[in-house]
């Protein structure tokens, strides 16, 4: 159907279109549409019913997974005088629920809120050393001359082609070595610097012009003067963009935590806390528990997120189109 | 690494005689190495000696637990128990043996033992170190071991004539060539075994996943980016948000909803009033063994050849297709990934300069035929790009597998990534472990170049 469309549109030289083709055309944007909003609706309900169940009392977590209408009464009791569980039938319909804070009592009976802080700790402390020393290599390797400036950058390249998973064994071994493990240097030196970083930063620092560093120099700034005054602050759109990847890596970050501290549950971050949870829970799952624990561990990201999207997409971009 | 390595074209002016200009020069190297020092030195330890360190562990059978450095102190050894009841005495793996004399050292069987019934009867039982503080070749022979930690235990048997030691040296861990090489590839053993079947499942995972992300981004993408739309920002954003949450949050929102009872299961039955709840956590059976099974096809019908093994798998093992429980962390994996490569793909798009579409439109080219011939080959490089992420992503699935599975059921859902752990942190086998890492390094290596190649060749077409 299309290649007999497509000769009729040559004749009438494309400024009107045929019947057939704006049929095939409306077909096509409907069909469009409704591919969209179910990928949509697959992609964020799992949330919205994360953050529905994670305000339920346990049993309509495991009947009525479905529900997630708020109504009153809000803040009910999750038991009743007996003190044996309600039933799920009183506090949840097929739609709506009586929402209940017993998720988030109960996830900080565990060691939830230590692992939040470590969580800040850990990310903080890497994004400011990532920051630091990411620009710092970034620079040189864009602007100065030195011998073995071609080959160092490379090598930093081909580290982005190692698999984090071969680094897992000999990771722990250094650390063991330098005594390292289970301690909250080990993670946050060995997260210090990445490369990813490091070419983020070298680009943007070559798409600076040149001649306002060379009137600096004439002015006789040093080096690192210079850089700290008038190249850095210039960076800012590169280091938000650093800031906000180094963040979002570490607060998400599972494996390396899991090799590093794991002897150690007072040093757990949020998602090895949230892993090895389970085995905590008993012989069944305590869903507005754990589902509450997910909600708390996603929520600052999704701050973060949705204050700096614009970042988010255009740093991804980014790097899709140097690939 | 010698920092200044190769001829760098600085190092040849530099010879020149023009020593301000030289001073200048060596000005600058010196900034140079100082900005790029504290990125350097994090590499080096964490990324650069630790990539040949991998290599050296895979040519040991290193436990984990001793130190590195230490070869010739240690103990690998056996322990003697003497039964002191009438009865049969089980020794479990784990028991703890303190050693009393010069220094405390403890040691834990690791095999399970029967000691036999009646006094005096003994068994030898091989143990390790328990700890670092392993003491030196010397008092490790010389020291009576006594007392068992399990106080049940220590009133029914004594260890006697502690640790003989074999070989001496080399205790805490052995070069031993290409030892783990061979138990994974070339040998007969459950090593073999095992990776074999990790490198099915991974595959199979692989190659479910990176077809249908890149086609459904590529899908969606083209359609974000129709001029009409509207609200393309939510949709941008809907797709994204999944990629920034944690993997191990997603992973226990998954298992949430993909419970016997749950969400998932409640839906479709929903919609099909026939629909049996899948156990979709548990369950090991392959998919393309259940739909051939619609077809009356099975093992035992299909003739001899599926029972004949390679590296130890049957054959009909082999075209097993993802277990059930896999392919729910294939969906999951799908799921959290398509944003990303939505929104690489959506990026790309909008750099297609608009003209290339309205000469294709004056030509008459119909939607099909536009994207077809016009919009997929010009994407050739992000869908290059998008495909390596993929392949990179899904060759170390790690995370998932350690929330949801642990591999199981019937090590299903046991993946390379996931076996490079269990081996290294569970097994104490640190040398087996870095092989498998290794062997995974090159073979996503070789699978990057294969599809880079494949890329290349439809790009010049």
């Amino acid at each position: 159907m299309t290649t007999m469309t497509a000769n009729e549109a040559r004749i009438t030289s494309g400024s009107q279109e045929s019947t057939a083709r704006r049929l095939g055309r409306r077909v096509f944007s409907t069909l469009a549409i409704g591919v969209l909003i179910l990928f949509a609706l697959a992609e964020t309900m799992p949330f919205v019913l994360t953050i529905a169940n994670s305000f339920k009392c346990l049993p309509p977590t495991r009947q009525e997974p479905q529900s997630f209408i708020p109504v009153p009464p809000f803040l009910v009791e999750c038991t009743n005088e007996a003190g044996t569980m309600r039933p799920a039938a009183d506090t949840s319909t097929a739609l709506t629920f009586n929402p209940a804070l017993d998720g988030y009592e109960g996830i900080f009976e565990f060691n939830f809120g230590r692992w939040f802080i470590n969580n800040i700790i850990y990310a903080l402390a890497v994004t400011i050393l990532r920051l630091i020393f990411d620009s710092l290599a970034g620079y040189a390797l864009a602007r100065l001359k030195f011998p073995g400036n071609r080959v160092m950058f490379f090598i930093i390249l081909g580290t982005m082609m190692i698999p984090a998973i071969v680094l897992l064994i000999p990771r722990f071994i250094i650390l063991k070595e330098m005594g390292l493990l289970n301690s909250y240097q080990g993670v946050i030196l060995s997260l210090a610097a990445d490369a990813f970083g490091i070419f983020l930063m070298k680009q943007f620092f070559e798409s600076i012009p040149y001649e306002i560093e060379e009137a600096a120099q004439v002015d006789g700034a040093s080096r690192f003067t210079m850089f700290f005054r008038i190249v850095l602050p210039m960076a800012t759109p590169a280091l938000t963009a650093l800031t906000i990847f180094s963040f979002q890596g570490t607060w998400n970050n599972f494996m390396d935590v899991l090799i590093i501290v794991n002897q150690n549950p007072d040093l757990y971050n949020l998602p090895l806390g949230m892993a090895l949870l389970q085995g905590q829970f008993g012989d069944t799952l305590i869903w507005n528990i754990y589902l509450a624990g997910a909600v708390i561990t996603t929520l600052p990201l999704a701050i973060v997120f949705f204050m700096f999207q614009r970042y988010f997409v255009e740093g991804i971009s980014y790097s899709g189109l140097k690939g | 690494m010698s920092a200044a390595a190769g001829t760098a074209p600085g190092a040849v002016k530099s010879k020149r005689p023009v020593t301000t200009l030289g001073q200048q020069k060596r000005q600058e190297s010196l900034t140079a190495y100082l900005f790029m020092a504290p990125a350097l030195i994090v590499f080096l330890i964490f990324l650069i000696i630790p990539i040949f360190f991998a290599i050296y562990v895979s040519f040991t059978n290193w436990n984990g637990i001793s130190p590195l450095g230490q070869q010739a102190r240690g103990a690998i050894g056996t322990l003697v128990f003497t039964n002191e009841t009438d009865e049969a005495v089980t020794i479990p793996a784990g028991t703890v043996v303190n050693s009393i004399g010069s220094e405390p050292l403890a040691y834990v069987t690791t095999e399970d033992i029967t000691l036999e019934a009646g006094v005096g009867n003994t068994v030898q039982v091989p143990a390790k170190a328990a700890d670092d503080s392993l003491g030196t070749e010397s008092n490790i022979r010389a020291n009576v071991v006594q007392n068992v930690e399990d106080p049940a235990l220590a009133e029914v048997v004594s260890v006697n004539n502690p640790l003989p030691i074999a070989g001496g040296v080399n205790n805490a861990y052995e070069i031993v060539g290409t030892e783990n090489y061979t138990r994974i590839l070339a040998e007969q053993s459950l090593a073999q075994r095992d990776f074999f079947i990790a490198l099915k499942n991974t595959v199979y995972f692989v190659l479910g996943v990176v077809p249908t992300q890149t086609i459904l981004a590529l899908l969606l993408a083209v359609i974000v980016n129709q001029r009409w739309l509207k609200a393309k920002g939510f949709f941008r954003t809907a797709f994204y948000f999944p990629s920034i949450t944690s993997s191990v949050v997603i992973s226990v929102i998954f298992m949430w909803m993909f419970t016997q009872e749950g969400l998932v299961n409640t839906l479709i039955g929903a919609l099909f009033p026939n629909y049996e709840n899948v156990v979709w956590l548990d369950d090991p059976n392959g998919v393309i063994h259940n739909f051939l099974g619609l077809f009356g096809v099975a093992r035992d019908t299909v003739g001899d050849w599926a029972s004949q093994r390679v590296a130890g798998i049957t054959l009909w093992d082999w075209i097993s297709g993802p277990s059930v429980t896999l392919l729910t962390i294939m969906i999951l994996n799908t799921w959290t990934t398509i944003g990303t490569m939505m929104v690489i793909y959506l990026a790309a798009l909008q750099n297609i300069p608009g003209q290339v579409y309205e000469a294709a439109q004056i030509d008459g080219a119909s939607a099909w035929q536009t994207f077809r011939k016009i919009t997929v080959p010009l994407l050739a490089p992000t869908t290059f790009f998008v495909v390596t992420l993929g392949l990179i992503g899904t060759f170390q699935v790690f995370d998932q597998i350690f929330v949801i599975s642990s591999g199981g059921p019937a090590k299903t859902t046991l993946t390379v990534a996931y076996m490079v752990y269990e081996n290294g942190f569970r097994n104490s086998d640190m040398g087996l472990a870095a092989t498998t890492a290794l062997i995974l390094f090159v073979i996503i290596f070789v699978f990057t170049m294969i599809q880079r190649i494949f890329t290349r060749e439809r790009a010049i077409e």
